[in-house]
């Protein structure tokens, strides 16, 4: 029986550990500072909004983790020894382990603006930047206005947040549109407008300046690079996040922008492993980025470190990329790979299919001289992940899955569907007559394949 | 992170307030029930009809006015804004206001008309009197307790349906299962019972009476639906009479079969059921306050099957206490019903131990046969005595206290009156028989499913605490299995509130529809067959 110390009690290291009770009868600690229990990051926003208490967005009931003997403890983690194999917990306890697993995950960018550590400025990735901002933004009265700096995913949501309680929301977005270094234009412009209707204030291709304090040292303002100064009592840094490991400085695991490790999540020292959002990949895998802070592959990370740390040494090799957000009232979906203007390969050719009315919009990627599908992003549009799956890994081609699009579609029973405006469309785009073939219940599960 | 309410506002405090157009909504819609209650305490009003038509168009228009208000202005999409914010909607003061007047409701109700208005052997007074003339209309009869709440809880279903519309246009399942409530409320449980009662005493019923029968609602929700003086009144009815009474038995061992197996218990409960009804339109917002404990699964399981036991007991107790002995008058006597209880008893019990029983957890076959031991005992008591009651009581006892215990206090005092603090699903969760037998028949022998797609589910915990049937859908879509519950009434709603797409209700092969996974789909394919071996 083997001592498996675990910093950080997010997504990645939550599923390792019980992987990794799942397979042996290891003593497990998780350490962490930021909760008692494991809670659902990707859920903060829906407190603040009031759709859930905290307590509702806590995956397990209290319960779960004594029943499986896995030790919770809430602390800093201050030093890590990997000489002595020790840690020490706020400066002072001391905690002895024989494989440690390092899952601290992200902290809010940022880039040296002036007065970014002002009162009234703040990121949005922790339980503590939720309490925050029931502080700093608890209604209109006491928020008046509250600029974002930063479009990306998080972005979005704080404006979500924020103007569920109708606070005025300005929106810088250093992009000519929103998130379009990974949206395709169609798509990024659709957002644009959703964005707007809902009476944000986005302003493209604006950088921040400085933010300027009030007499008390409050965010009281911001400059932006067009000139303009907006008062606001909340300044939300969104501007992508980057790995929590400053505390490993001056210990001897080997850090670039996370934790350094290899394709098994080993880090340069014995013993030692990352994962989640704060591992670093040498060498990235696929078209993945070397840091993925994303909620899916921390998942993913912890299920395979299980195995490695109980015995069967597993590279982390991860499937076919998927991923999903909501943008205000849109829902996304991505299965495989859809480039936006950064990192689009020569041969990438896009379909783009867009409702003349609603905002609902399918993109197709697939090989411009094989016609291999390459990958579809689907806005307002559900789809069905496992057939997506099996279509990549048998490299089908975009006609095959323009045909059998309608086996794909994962939308509540009773909706309408835009399957044949989107054949119509692909038809007319590409001069072709494919035909929609029927729901088939067989193929949708997998009956006899 | 304690922002929820705790002042008396109705409004709340901000964040989340209510608009002075909804606070003037409000206000009208309890005019609306002002003048119900003045006129439960014998407030004479001259013209009923205009009265009467003054408080429910309040009130209507009160609600219509409130989501106009809430709805209207902002875009399509989910609308859980400050639900935890608000002191209705999250067990605050006002939910408990709401809550003891609704009980207080339903005591006197039930067990005291005679505040309502109900004079034995005399006209009518106080709020049944003002309902007279629509009865009169409808049925020809002067109003009774039951038509004033028929219509009121017909009303409720309408007009806060039209809410729940509004507040989910943009899921056209919702839309759609929405319209049919409220359809089968208002021409099944409503109209049509009343119309029929036109038909009494006519010749196309032979001159006898049929008992007042809501087609829809069928045994063993409707508990009482083959008692000696019902069957009397079918029986009395001519042909018309005797096809109700075959259609009684059919829905409930051919109709509901077939449309679960199809469908699930989703088109019972949430499409059709009145109760159902209730709870998906006025009841919605509570929805999310249903207790997601495994506790409450546990104590959920014993309390809903052990009404199934009781209401199965009562009703064989009170059919053989009307049937003779004499094989020559009728074929069906004490005995031979009894033998075919125990049959078809036996039966059902073998069928689910010989080829269900790996889909049963330990503690719910210990259940079952415990269960069964019981009924059979009792059974063979009664048989080998020959003497005395079936069941040790007497039937009339059985079915006072069923009737009492679980069609007043249970479906009505504690089901409903209980919404703003239980949630709305109470009595469909942990007392209705019904719902059991259907579950039963979902969870074993169904196509019916809700999918979790592959691995996108981000554990936000959305569904789970919007299921207003207390499942931990989560508990499953972070497993990558699908959801197969008894419980689940398909009302679809962890499905519309899921912000990555998770979930889906549907209806496919019964092979593979319950799997879990150990790793989810989008890791190492070798990971996955490795540890998703079965």
């Amino acid at each position: 029986m083997e001592t498996i110390v675990i910093i950080g009690n997010g997504i990645a290291g939550v599923t390792a550990a019980r992987h990794i009770r799942k397979l042996s009868n290891n003593r497990i600690i998780i350490v962490s500072a930021e909760s008692d229990y494991f809670f659902s990051r990707t859920a903060l926003m829906y407190v603040y909004m009031g759709h859930m208490q905290f307590k509702h967005i806590q995956p397990y009931e209290d319960w779960f983790w004594d029943q499986n003997n896995i030790e919770l403890v809430n602390g800093y983690v201050t030093n890590v020894d990997t000489d002595q194999k020790q840690l020490l917990v706020d400066g002072a306890r001391s905690l002895d382990y024989d494989k440690l697993i390092i899952a601290t995950g992200s902290k809010p960018n940022k880039f040296g603006w002036k007065g970014q550590d002002l009162h009234g400025v703040q990121g949005l990735y922790s339980k503590q930047d939720l309490e925050l901002l029931e502080v700093n933004a608890p209604n209109k009265d006491k928020c008046k206005r509250a600029v974002i700096v930063g479009g990306g995913l998080i972005g979005i949501e704080l404006a979500e947040m924020l103007r569920s309680r109708d606070i005025p929301v300005t929106f810088l977005v250093r992009e000519s549109s929103f998130w379009n270094g990974v949206l395709p234009e169609g798509e990024s412009q659709m957002i644009n407008e959703h964005i707007l209707e809902h009476h944000i204030d986005l302003r493209l291709s604006t950088n921040l300046e400085e933010i300027i304090a009030d007499e008390n040292g409050r965010a009281s303002a911001v400059k932006t690079d067009k000139g303009d100064t907006i008062s606001c009592n909340l300044v939300g840094l969104t501007a992508g996040v980057t790995p929590n490991v400053k505390f490993l400085e001056g210990s001897k695991i080997e850090l670039g922008k996370g934790v350094k490790v290899n394709h098994f999540l080993e880090t340069n020292v014995k013993d030692v492993y990352a994962i989640g959002d704060c591992a670093e990949q040498h060498e990235p895998i696929g078209n993945r980025r070397p840091v993925e802070a994303v909620w899916y592959t921390g998942r993913m990370m912890g299920e395979t470190i299980a195995q490695t740390i109980c015995g069967n040494r597993m590279e982390y090799k991860p499937g076919h990329w998927f991923n999903s957000a909501k943008f205000l009232d849109i829902e996304y979906q991505t299965y495989g790979w859809v480039f936006g203007s950064k990192g689009r390969q020569s041969y990438e050719s896009h379909f783009h299919w867009r409702h003349p009315k609603e905002k609902i919009c399918v993109t197709v990627a697939f090989h411009k001289d094989t016609q291999q599908f390459l990958g579809i992003n689907t806005f307002g549009i559900r789809m069905r992940h496992e057939l997506f799956d099996q279509w990549l890994t048998n490299e089908k081609s975009i006609d095959f899955v323009m045909e059998h699009l309608v086996d794909a579609n994962f939308d509540p029973e009773l909706y309408l569907q835009y399957e044949k405006e989107i054949l119509a469309k692909y038809n007319t785009d590409f001069s072709k007559s494919l035909k929609l073939k029927k729901k088939s219940n067989k193929r949708i599960f997998q009956l006899n394949i | 992170m304690s922002t929820y309410d705790r002042s008396m506002a109705l409004t709340g405090q901000p964040p989340k307030s209510l608009s002075r157009n909804q606070k003037l909504a409000t206000l009208l819609g309890m005019f609306g029930l002002v003048v119900l209650v003045l006129a439960s305490f014998n407030f004479n009003f001259q013209n009923k009809t205009l009265w009467l038509s003054i408080a429910i168009s309040a009130i209507s228009i009160g609600v219509f006015w409130f989501s106009k208000e809430a709805y209207s202005e902002k875009f399509p999409g989910i609308k859980n804004d400050g639900v935890w914010f608000k002191s209705i909607s999250s067990r605050g003061f006002w939910a408990w206001i709401a809550g003891i007047a609704l009980t207080a409701f339903y005591i006197v109700l039930y067990f005291f008309p005679e505040y309502l208005g109900l004079v034995k052997d005399g006209g009518n007074k106080g709020v049944i009197a003002l309902f007279d003339p629509l009865s009169r209309f409808l049925s020809g009869n002067p109003a009774s307790q039951w038509f004033v709440y028929g219509t009121l809880y017909t009303v409720a279903i309408l007009v806060f349906g039209i809410k729940f519309m509004w507040k989910y246009r943009h899921n056209r399942y919702e839309r759609i299962r929405t319209i049919s409530v409220m359809f089968f409320q208002t021409a099944f449980a409503f109209i049509i019972p009343e119309l029929m009662a036109r038909l009494n005493g006519d010749k196309i019923l032979n001159g006898g009476s049929l008992p007042y029968y809501d087609l829809k609602n069928m045994w063993p929700l409707n508990y009482y639906n083959f008692e000696g003086y019902r069957i009397k009144g079918f029986l009395s009815s001519g042909d018309i009479g005797f096809a109700l009474l075959i259609f009684g038995i059919l829905s409930v061992f051919v109709i509901s079969p077939i449309l679960t197996y199809r469908y699930g218990k989703r088109w019972y409960c949430s499409w059709v059921c009145g109760c159902g009804g209730l709870a998906e339109t006025a009841g919605d917002s509570f929805r999310h306050l249903s207790d997601k404990t495994v506790k409450a699964w546990k104590i959920e399981r014993w309390v809903v099957h052990s009404v199934v036991v009781f209401v199965t007991l009562m009703t064989t107790a009170v059919i053989y206490s009307y049937l003779g002995t004499d094989t020559s008058k009728y074929w069906l006597t004490k005995s031979t019903f009894l033998i075919g209880m125990a049959v078809l008893l036996t039966s059902v019990f073998a069928w689910v131990m010989a080829f269900k029983r790996n889909e049963l957890q330990k503690d719910a076959q210990y259940g079952a046969i415990g269960y069964f031991v019981i009924i059979m005992v009792l059974l063979g008591i009664h048989f080998f005595s020959g003497e005395g009651n079936v069941f040790l009581f007497k039937s009339e006892t059985l079915r006072k206290s069923y009737s009492f215990l679980i069609g007043s206090i249970f479906s009505g005092v504690i089901g409903t009156g209980f919404y703003p603090i239980f949630g709305n699903r109470v009595w469909c969760r942990f007392g209705c028989p019904m719902a059991a037998i259907l579950g039963f028949q979902q969870r074993l022998f169904s196509k019916f499913r809700i999918t979790t797609n592959g691995g996108q589910c981000i554990s936000c915990g959305n569904c789970s605490t919007y299921c207003e049937m207390g499942i931990d859908v989560r508990a499953y879509a972070q497993k990558g299995e699908n959801i197969v519950r008894s419980s689940c009434v398909g009302c679809g709603i962890c499905s519309a509130v899921c912000p990555r797409g998770v979930l889906k209700l549907e209806n496919g092969p019964l092979k593979n529809r319950i799997e879990g996974n150990q790793i989810l789909l989008g890791n190492d394919v070798d990971l996955m067959t490795l540890v998703n071996q079965k």
